[in-house]
């Protein structure tokens, strides 16, 4: 399995978790991003996600080799769904192991953070009303150097 | 030759997904140019980061015959 995977199909979760899974591991963590139907009072039908593959690829791949620098001995795998999602419906997967517990939820929160910031995924939400492209969801307008640190 | 790839919103509004010009050490800015002239996207590409060959580029790399241009919106994964 490619651990670092943008792809148009449905995400298994218990691959991943395979995937991390290790004698050294004495933790696994995952996190999962689901479709969500109401923001504020906005509802959504369906939502759209688009993405420069290649690239996108490279950057999880990046966020991995992050990861394992920080926190030595993780086991990492990171899968994003693109093209038409529903309501509930997984949009991305994070698995990871660590040798102690604490690590894990660290990394695992870290990981879906960075996702948001430099990972070229966009989402376009469908609402009953109309549709939107969402810009950046960290709300930080712009960056320094002209590009997501 | 250069590839521009757009993406997401850009690409709705530039109603295309890649350009391709014959050129050889340009800057992101002429390139920018070209765009606003082209599609009329200026304001858009101000809110966007830019790629060259995949990797993450400040705005004051010059681009070479060859190399392949992404101009990516705020991204929204996750």
């Amino acid at each position: 399995m490619n651990p670092f995977a943008i792809t148009t199909l449905p995400l298994n979760v218990e691959a991943l978790i395979s995937y991390v899974s290790s004698p050294q591991a004495g933790a696994i963590n995952t996190f999962i991003g689901t479709v969500r139907e109401l923001t504020g009072e906005k509802k959504t039908i369906y939502l759209k996600y688009e993405a420069y593959v290649p690239m996108a690829e490279k950057q999880l791949k990046k966020i991995g080799t992050e990861v394992q620098e920080k926190w030595p001995g993780t086991r990492i795998a990171i899968h994003h769904r693109i093209g038409s999602l529903a309501i509930s419906d997984i949009a991305v997967v994070i698995a990871v192991s660590t040798p102690h517990r604490a690590a894990s939820f660290e990394a695992c929160r870290y990981a879906i953070e960075r996702i948001k910031e430099i990972v070229p995924i966009w989402k376009k939400e469908h609402w009953e009303d109309g549709t939107f492209w969402v810009g950046n969801q960290q709300e930080t307008i712009s960056y320094e150097k002209g590009e997501p640190k | 030759m250069i590839s521009i790839l757009l993406f997401a919103q850009l690409q709705e509004e530039a109603g295309c997904s890649e350009v391709e010009i014959e050129a050889d050490a340009v800057s992101i800015a002429d390139i920018k140019t070209l765009l606003q002239t082209k599609y009329g996207i200026g304001s858009l590409l101000e809110s966007c980061f830019v790629a060259v060959n995949e990797e993450y580029v400040e705005d004051t790399v010059v681009v070479k015959n060859g190399d392949t241009v992404a101009f990516l919106p705020p991204v929204s994964g996750g």
